[in-house]
Order: structure tokens, then C-alpha cells, then sequence
């Protein structure tokens, strides 16, 4: 499989990276080199397995309901690039 | 008393306990180290003070009759733990600035038993790397030089570079690192000191910047096998708040490590032996073999027949979980955020300001690695790549169980070569193939340990790993253990403090 | 509304699949400790791992499981004993970590069935696909500032299930009865309070419409988070009417996802949100895939409570209640504990007759419902008793009813106070009666030669007791002392 440049670009708008023009190419061809790298795969016999879920082998483990955290805004709050009292900012979100 | 911070931990607290010196007297040492050695880039965020005040603490403690297994034992923190109160940056330029309200469980575990921190450690951004070379920070050295190009920086290998680093030169006892895909084992040979990537789910890894959640694991990186299974034992446990890890006793690590390898069958995997691997590490690996079989194991061929599966399938898994797992660094709530392009008061859109604020905190390797993982999940592409890579993964983790029905123990090389030069660093795929022996255990989830067992020619230490059984750390140290004291490996690196 | 829609070329049918996201009760929230309470302030119902810090994990919070597992039985659907949480990629501002963590692969229930009652007194049996689990996103608001968007994560990590039917229902008046009764249930098994006003139930419709006897099934859109059983039936009918158009006019129908927009009665594209949407669901390795036990599922299964339909078949036998009587005391279930309440030991009958015709009748027009009712069930047994032992006429019972309303009061504290109370002592009526006689004797040999005349003996024994003797006693006494 090879990466083409709109193949970057979409993988780019996917994952909200802005990506400079010139660097696009360069993308393209590392990013074909490592599919190329892990298609060999492809020769690996799998029809007999399940796909891992788990390498403890284990079920999930659940937890009582109850009300341990919370009312903490500072905590919750303290890193945030912009805040108004205790909402987070972010520019305008266009509906 | 000199060279405190060359002492190992199990000799620093007996030093300790006797009042030979004190805490403050043995982190006073490495913060000295640390200063002398800046220049390894070993630390991102160096915390000699809050050290120092933690190290008074411990001396009041032992003072007052206190004792505990860590007490005043000064270490080296991987910046991808959260410390509460302490910048925590997994050396990416999106954390720049971010203090945790929170401590992660295995620091928290550390801190109860009375260690020292004496700051937060270098490493690839993420995670992501096997050089140290993606740092946002800067590069980490190698302390070791090569006899033949003496003037050479050498990478300390990755992630864990940092953590490595400091250990060897002496700047910590020792350190935490973590291993998704070999991120302990490797730094840990590059730079000739020993690293547990314990079983996953053996240390929990809530408060731990992610990576790939279903392969990142944290373990101890020391100057001995011995100090490895105390840390271990203190970083280990159960954690209701980490529902992966796994809710079983933690031994004393230590109990078991003279108990010797007669009897044991240990596995040697015709796999390991690659292309272009040189010589000297097929000797190391044949004369540990042979080191074991000394002291009564025995020593067998065993088949892990999808070895080299192991890489193409983990650079499917870890970059789908990476691209997820750091979709939450947006600009939004913590670290990093863009400022709006040129002249501009402010981002016309949400999107802009995620996608100027990624481009612009993410490094080169961990931009490539997100997209990878976008892709292969991406429709039409999911089964083909990530449920064929997991079906791999079953395959690999029977390979293990299998070997296991015959052997105790597995040896191999850690690594396929000797640590090499920060401006030689092999890019792409090359680079990835340093983690070929080190992936195959992680993406099975047992433990692996990697120990100097000897000298390149070029006068670099070359390392040996052993795989266990799940849980079986135990088992694994002790076998480790005899390797250690068969190899009498003593060499210092050139760099040290 | 009916289930075909007329066009210029011919009819239509409407075809609806609907995927409810329904707010599950429990104290916190699917994967953290933080409180689910509604309307706290900004950012404080918020732990750690829903703002998405980094290295914070989840972990799962069995009552959800719990509530998923009834909510599925009371659907009669498979419990799925194995099931994995997914996670579902997507970038927004009011969701933290990057993605939304749901079961897109395996979820927790299968497929069942629901019975909606439809207005002819018909009942159609609507297929379900599954119910699944999920987190709810947070709230996003824009009208605080120019230009800023301010992020409040309460809701975030909230545990939804979203219970997604086969395209069965037809038409608005089906979609609407379905979503009454989807609620119902869930509100019979406590596992969501149904509150739509708050969110706690929205409807995602899809809609699509074909000529009537087609059985393919058309392009279909999807209208998003409708939150009104009202709002359902506008936006089909809208949506329906504009497929219709479209198609006869030699257009295509866009499969998108649309907005109901209350305020205009239409549904408008989100075609600018649409773009390029590719989850990328995969298995969140943070958590492992969970496997209930049988015994779990059927412990919960026999300890389900008794749910609508059932109700209705026992009100009927029970208690001799008509389908329709039935089924209107059984759609919410504080009304059907109330008439029960009221009825048992009592006429019940005559209970239903009050609760659904009196009681009701004064709770809306007092713009109240049942919770707040100033009368209360004891209360309205009390005077369902004063009635059937004859305290009390029916006619007097009207204006005890009213006065219970106003004042908060019980029927016996009423009656007293206002000295309702019948007379039915016959001793009591005898002496006055006796009395009248005596004082009347011209009367009493009128009477004996005419007995149309008894009627003013009646009047006034009547008068003499200030109208509370008890007019059959009265009767029977005239009738054996004049003959």
C-alpha cells in the first residue's frame, strides 16, 4: 500500500494535525515505507485465532456506584489554557 | 564517605540503617552528580530541593524509629509519571507546563515507602522512540563512549533514555521507566545497567501518560538485579483504579534471588538469531548460555516461530492506540495551546485551534506515529490491519505459553546491536528494528529483564535478556540473579559521576 | 397521524427506526466516581478521568451494567453474558478524551421487542436491535460570550444507553406511542427517569419513506437529539412531507444527519458537521471485555418488577377494568401504584372512575400532576368509602372532592367539619319522623288516601335533619308508618 499526498492529508484532518505543504511528500513516503514494513503480515496464517483481547486474560472488573470524586473544580481546572470562572474557553464552537 | 550516589540501593540502605551517612547526605551526592553531569540532558525538570526536604524527612523518620523499604533512597522519576505538584511533560511540547493535581499509583507506591525524588527524567516524546533522540527537551547521552570514536555522543537508547542515562552515570540509585515495546530493556543494554519490564498488568499504570494502553507497562531500571527486585516491590501491586492491572500478591522480590539456576531448563529462541547481527553479541548470548549451564541449568533450543511477526504487528497496534490515546491533548483543558496565526487576535474555529495546536506540540515521530494509527483504523482498513495485527498477537502470546510448557526461562540478546552515535541514528523502519528482540514479550505481555553481561569490542556494554512466565518475576530475578553473578560485569562508563 | 402520507403521484409509506439515548439512573457516572446529579455547578460533577488528564483510566460502574441488563430484560431481549466497550474517534470540545467510549461490536444487549398501544386500541409489536452502553459528552455553550465557547463537563462520562429498534414503526402517531412506552418501561424498572425536559431521554429518528407496497427500504436521514415525544411527531411529519416532495419532484433523498429545529417546526441539515466522520472504532484496551454470569442476568430477571403490559392484563382481571381504563392507569407507574392505592379493598370500579375522571380531571386543570396531588391516594380511598357505605351521596361526594383538593384535607375531616354525614340511623329518623307525624295528623290521613303526598313527609323529615338523613332510609320508614 502507498501513501499518496491526499492519503496524508486525510490522515492529517483525521487526527487535527496541521501538516505544512512540504512536509506532505516526505510523509507520504515514510508513512508507505512503515505500511510496506507491517504488510508482511499479510503471509501470516491467521484463520485459526482470535484476535487478542486481553494479555492478562482477564474480565473486567467493575466498581460499586458511589460518589468518590468531584467538587474539585480547581483540580479539575488548574492546567486550562483559558477559563472563564469555572468553564473551560475555547473559541467559538460554529454550530 | 565519598561517592555516596555510586552505591547500589541494597548497599545504600544497609548504609543507611547502620547511620554510616544519611539521607540528606546520600541525596546531597547525586544532586552534586546531577549538576556535574547536566550535560547527559538526563532530566528534564531536576527537583534538588524537594529532594533535599524529602531526604530530611526520611532521616526524622529513621530518626524516629521509622523504617521502610525505600527510606531515603534517592531516584530518578521518567517524566511520563504524573507527579503531583511537579511538571510533567512525557518531553513534549503539548505538557509544557503542566503540573499534575494527582500522583500516579506507582510514585505514590515509591513515596509510601520512602523514597527521594530527585526529579523528573528525560525521554522519547511519548514515549515514542528508541534513542531519546524526540524529546522536545533535547537529546539524552549515553555516559559510555566508544573506544574507537571517543569524541562521539552516543544515543542512550529509548524511551527510557533518560532513566537509563542517570542510572549509569550515577545521577540516581536508580529509576522508573516504562516499556511499551522494549522502552526499559533497550536503554537499560545501551547503557550496561539492568531493566525489568515486569508482566503487564504487575504495576498499574493509572497516573502514567499513555502511550499504547494494552502494552505500556512500568518497571525499575538499577545498577543490579538485586536493586530491580526491591524497586519492583515497592512499584508492584494492585490498583483498583487501573482495572488491567491484576489482583495478585506481590512477593518479596528479593527472597528467592540466591536460590541458583540447578535444575532449570532455560530456552533458546533459533528465532533470535537475525541478520546482520554481529558476532560479538551471538558470543555474549552463547557465553551467558553457557554461564547458566555452569551452574546446573539446562540449556535448550526452543522455536518462537512468529518472532519476527512481533514487529510489523506492533507498529499496527501501539501507533492505533498512540493516535487515540492522544487525541485528548487538544489545547483545551491543560498544556500547550497554539497562539492564532499571524496577526490574528484569535483561532476562527475549534478545528483550527486543535489542529495548529497538535501540529505545532507534537514532535515529527509522534505526528508520523498518530497518523499511522488513524489510518489503520480508519474505515475499510481496520480488520486488515489492527484485528489481523491482534490475531499476530495471539499467535506470539501461544509462541510464549507454549515455550513455556518446556523451558523456565527464555535467553536472548536484548538488543541487535551496541548503542551507536546520535548523528548515526538509523531513521525509519531501521530504527524500529533496534526493539526486534524486545517486542515480541511486549505484545505477549510477560516479563522480560535485561542485564550487562559484557563489552563490545568497541568497548560498549552489550546486554542479555530473559523472558519469563506471566507473574513470574520471581522466577526470572533469580535466574537473573546467577547471570548477574556469573557475567561479574563492572565496567563503568566514562561519563560517570 | 397516519402511517402513509399522500403525494401528487400516489401514497407513501413512512418507515421509522429510532435510537433513544436514555440517561441511566445511578449515583455516578459509567467509568468515574463523580456525581450524576443534574444542574450542579460548572465543571464540579467532574473527576479526573472525565476531564481526560492524562494517565487517568476508567473504571466500569456495575450499576450501569446492572440497569442495562434490566433495561434489556424488560424489553424481553438477549443478554449478551459477553460484551467489549469500543472506542468511537472524534474531535469536540465538550468530549475530553478524543473519544467516546460505547460498544459498537459487542454490546451488552441483543435484540427484543416492545408492544406499542396505539390510540384504535390496536397493539403492534416493534422489533429492538440492541442496547448498548455509553458516555454522554459534556455541554458546549456559545451565547456567554462573543467569542469564546465555554466547556462545562458535568454530563460528561454520564451513562447512556442508547436502545436502537429495526425500522418497524410507521408513521408519527407509531413513533410518538413508542417512545411513551419505551418510557414507560424504563421508568417502571427505575432505570432512567425519563425526563426529557432534562435530556435524560432524546430520540435520534431516522426516516425514510417508499410508495406504499414497495418493500425496499429508501434513503434515510437522521434527525438528532429530539427530545419531546411532540417534537418526534413534528419532525416526522416535517421530514416525511419533505422526503415526499423531494422524491416527486425527480430528487434524491441525502442520507445525513439532520436538526429539528422546535421553534420553526423543520429539520435542517448538519451537513457542515458531517464531514468525513470515520470513528475508528476500536476495543478500548483500557478496559477488558466484560463477562457477566447467567445467575447475575437471572437473578435480575426474577427480581424485575411488574412491568406495563403486565399490569394492564391484571388490572383487568383483577380488578374488572376495561382495556382502555387499564391502560391508562398503567402508562405511568405512580398512576397505576395510586389507583391501586385507592381500589384495593374498595370498589374499584368506582376508584377508577374517580382517579381517571375527578382526580385527573382537577390535576390538570389545576396544571399539577399526580406527584403534587393534594389529595392523596389514603386519602382518596377515604372517600371511595364514605360513598360506597353510603355515607355520603355521590352528589355530596362532588363537593367533598373539591373542598379535599383545596384544602389538603381528608374526606372524613371534611365530611365532619361541614357535617356532610348522612343519616342513616334509623332511630334517629324514626323520632323526627315520629314527631312530624304527631304534629301533623291532618297530613298523615291525606297521605294514607293519597300516597303521592308521602313526598312531604320526605321534605320534611329533610328539613328536620338539615337535609342529612339518608333519603332511602327516609323512604322505607314514610312507607311503613303511612301504609
Amino acid at each position: 500500500m502507498s501513501i499518496t499526498r491526499e492519503t496524508v492529508e486525510q490522515a492529517a484532518r483525521l487526527a487535527r494535525l496541521t501538516v505544512a505543504d512540504a512536509d506532505k511528500d516526505r510523509l507520504a513516503g515514510e508513512l508507505s515505507a512503515i505500511l510496506g514494513f507491517v504488510e508482511q503480515l499479510d503471509a501470516i496464517d491467521t484463520s485459526d485465532v482470535d484476535p487478542l483481547t486481553s494479555v492478562v486474560g482477564a474480565t473486567a472488573r467493575m466498581r460499586k456506584d458511589a460518589v468518590t470524586a468531584g467538587d474539585e473544580p480547581e483540580r479539575i481546572l488548574a492546567n486550562a489554557p483559558d477559563r472563564v470562572t469555572d468553564f473551560y474557553a475555547v473559541p467559538k464552537v460554529v454550530e | 564517605m565519598t561517592e555516596l550516589n555510586r552505591l547500589t540501593i541494597a548497599a545504600a540502605s544497609a548504609g543507611l540503617a547502620k547511620g554510616e551517612f544519611s539521607a540528606r547526605e546520600l541525596t546531597q551526592s547525586c544532586v552534586d552528580a546531577m549538576d556535574e553531569r547536566s550535560d547527559l540532558g538526563a532530566f528534564i525538570t531536576p527537583t534538588p530541593d524537594l529532594a533535599l526536604e524529602a531526604a530530611d524527612q526520611a532521616d526524622a523518620k529513621r530518626k524516629g524509629g521509622e523504617d521502610a523499604p525505600l527510606l531515603g533512597i534517592p531516584l530518578g522519576i521518567k517524566d511520563l509519571f504524573c507527579t503531583e505538584g511537579v511538571q510533567t511533560t512525557a518531553a513534549s511540547k503539548i505538557l509544557q507546563g503542566f503540573v499534575p493535581t494527582y500522583e500516579s499509583s506507582v510514585t505514590t507506591n515509591l513515596l509510601r515507602d520512602g523514597a527521594v525524588f530527585l526529579g523528573k527524567l528525560n525521554l522519547d516524546e511519548f514515549a515514542m522512540g528508541s534513542s531519546n533522540t524526540t524529546s522536545y527537551y533535547g537529546n539524552v547521552v549515553n555516559p559510555w563512549q566508544s573506544a574507537s570514536k571517543p569524541d562521539m555522543q552516543l544515543v542512550p537508547g529509548g524511551s527510557s533514555g533518560g532513566s537509563a542515562s542517570a542510572v549509569a552515570a550515577r545521577l540516581c540509585l536508580g529509576a522508573t521507566g516504562t516499556d511499551t515495546g522494549g522502552s526499559i530493556r533497550q536503554p537499560a543494554a545501551f547503557c550496561g545497567i539492568t531493566g525489568l519490564k515486569p508482566t503487564y498488568g504487575r504495576c498499574s499504570r493509572w497516573g502514567i501518560v499513555a502511550f499504547a494502553s494494552s502494552l505500556d507497562q512500568a518497571g525499575p531500571m538499577a545498577r543490579s538485579v538485586e536493586d530491580c527486585a526491591i524497586l519492583l516491590g515497592s512499584m508492584a501491586g494492585f490498583d483498583a483504579k487501573d482495572t488491567t492491572s491484576v489482583d495478585t500478591p506481590v512477593p518479596d522480590y528479593t527472597a528467592e534471588l540466591g536460590a541458583g539456576v540447578k535444575g532449570l531448563k532455560i530456552g533458546l529462541p533459533r528465532e533470535y538469531r537475525v541478520d546482520r547481527m554481529p558476532a560479538e553479541i551471538e558470543q555474549l548470548w552463547q557465553q551467558s548460555a553457557q554461564w547458566l549451564r555452569d551452574q546446573g541449568a539446562e540449556v535448550v533450543e526452543i522455536s518462537l516461530p512468529h518472532t519476527h511477526s512481533a514487529l510489523p504487528a506492533y507498529y499496527i497496534v501501539a501507533p492505533a492506540e498512540a493516535s487515540s490515546n492522544l487525541a485528548r491533548y487538544d489545547g483545551v483543558r491543560y498544556g500547550f495551546r497554539a497562539d492564532a496565526p499571524d496577526g490574528l487576535p484569535e483561532f476562527s474555529s475549534l478545528e483550527d485551534m486543535y489542529a495548529t495546536t497538535r501540529g505545532e506540540g507534537f514532535g515529527a515521530e509522534v505526528q508520523r506515529r498518530i497518523m499511522i494509527g488513524a489510518y489503520v483504523l480508519s474505515a475499510g482498513y481496520y480488520d486488515a490491519y489492527y484485528n489481523k495485527a491482534r490475531r499476530v498477537r495471539s499467535l506470539i502470546a501461544r509462541d510464549f505459553t507454549e515455550a513455556f510448557e518446556q523451558v523456565d526461562a527464555i535467553l536472548t540478546p536484548t538488543t541487535p546491536s551496541a548503542a551507536f552515535g546520535i548523528t548515526e541514528e538509523p531513521s525509519g523502519v531501521e530504527m524500529y528494528m533496534n526493539d526486534v528482540f524486545t517486542v515480541p514479550a511486549s505484545m505477549a505481555g510477560i516479563p522480560g529483564i535485561s542485564l550487562p553481561a559484557g563489552l563490545s569490542s568497541d568497548g560498549l556494554p552489550l546486554g542479555v535478556q530473559l523472558l519469563g512466565r506471566p507473574f513470574d518475576e520471581e522466577g526470572l530475578l533469580r535466574v537473573a540473579q546467577a547471570l548477574e553473578d556469573a557475567a561479574g560485569f563492572t565496567a563503568t562508563p566514562q561519563l560517570m559521576a | 397521524m397516519a402511517q402513509t402520507i399522500k403525494g401528487q403521484t400516489g401514497e407513501w409509506e413512512i418507515v421509522i427506526g429510532m435510537e433513544v439515548h436514555a440517561q441511566v439512573l445511578s449515583e455516578s457516572k459509567l467509568f468515574s466516581g463523580a456525581s450524576t446529579t443534574f444542574g450542579k455547578a460548572p465543571n464540579h460533577n467532574v473527576a479526573l478521568v472525565d476531564a481526560a488528564l492524562p494517565g487517568m483510566l476508567p473504571v466500569l460502574n456495575e450499576e450501569c451494567v446492572r440497569q442495562a441488563v434490566r433495561s434489556g430484560l424488560g424489553i424481553k431481549a438477549e443478554i449478551n453474558l459477553y460484551s467489549v466497550f469500543d472506542r468511537k474517534n472524534y474531535f469536540y470540545a465538550d468530549l475530553p478524551q478524543g473519544y467516546q467510549i460505547s460498544q459498537l461490536y459487542h454490546p451488552i444487549v441483543g435484540e427484543g421487542e416492545l408492544t406499542i398501544d396505539l390510540e384504535d386500541g390496536e397493539s403492534r409489536t416493534i422489533g429492538i436491535e440492541r442496547i448498548h452502553l455509553e458516555q454522554d459528552a459534556g455541554k458546549s455553550i456559545h451565547d456567554q460570550d462573543p467569542h469564546r465557547s465555554f466547556i462545562d463537563l458535568n454530563r460528561t462520562g454520564v451513562a447512556l444507553m442508547e436502545i436502537v429498534s429495526k425500522p418497524d414503526l410507521r408513521g408519527g402517531d407509531e413513533a410518538s406511542a413508542y417512545m411513551t412506552k419505551l418510557r414507560s418501561i424504563l421508568r417502571y424498572l427505575g432505570t432512567c427517569d425519563g425526563n426529557m425536559e432534562q435530556g435524560s431521554m432524546r430520540a435520534d429518528v431516522n426516516v425514510s419513506v417508499r410508495p406504499v407496497g414497495s418493500t425496499e427500504l429508501g434513503t434515510r436521514t437522521e434527525t438528532k437529539n429530539v427530545n419531546s415525544v411532540r417534537f418526534i411527531r413534528q419532525a416526522i411529519e416535517f421530514e416525511a412531507r419533505r422526503q415526499v416532495e423531494l422524491l416527486e419532484g425527480g430528487g434524491a433523498v441525502v442520507q445525513e444527519t439532520r436538526l429539528y429545529d422546535p421553534s420553526k417546526g423543520e429539520t435542517r441539515s448538519m451537513r457542515s458537521k458531517e464531514e468525513a466522520h470515520d470513528y475508528r472504532y476500536f476495543p478500548d484496551p483500557d478496559l477488558l471485555p466484560l463477562q457477566l454470569e447467567q445467575g447475575f442476568v437471572d437473578a435480575l430477571a426474577s427480581d424485575l418488577p411488574e412491568l406495563p403490559d403486565e399490569k394492564r392484563a391484571r388490572f383487568q382481571a383483577e380488578y374488572g377494568l376495561s382495556a382502555y381504563d387499564a391502560g391508562v392507569l398503567v402508562a405511568e407507574k405512580e398512576t397505576g401504584d395510586f389507583f391501586e392505592a385507592v381500589a384495593k379493598g374498595r370498589d374499584a370500579k368506582l376508584a377508577a372512575n374517580w382517579v381517571m375522571g375527578e382526580l385527573f380531571g382537577a390535576l390538570n386543570k389545576a396544571s399539577t400532576d399526580l406527584a403534587d396531588s393534594p389529595i392523596s391516594a389514603d386519602s382518596l380511598g377515604g372517600l371511595i368509602e364514605a360513598i360506597s357505605e353510603g355515607t355520603i351521596s355521590g352528589r355530596t361526594a362532588k363537593d367533598v372532592f373539591a373542598s379535599m383538593f383545596e384544602t389538603g384535607k381528608s374526606a372524613v375531616a371534611i365530611i365532619d367539619e361541614q357535617g356532610l354525614k348522612q343519616i342513616s340511623d334509623e332511630g334517629a329518623i324514626e323520632s323526627a319522623l315520629d314527631e312530624i307525624i304527631a304534629a301533623n295528623p291532618a297530613q298523615v290521613e291525606k297521605a294514607k288516601e293519597n300516597p303521592k303526598l308521602k313526598g312531604w313527609f320526605v321534605g320534611q323529615v329533610m328539613k328536620a335533619t338539615g337535609g342529612q338523613a339518608n333519603p332511602a332510609v327516609v323512604n322505607k320508614l314514610i312507607n311503613q308508618k303511612l301504609g
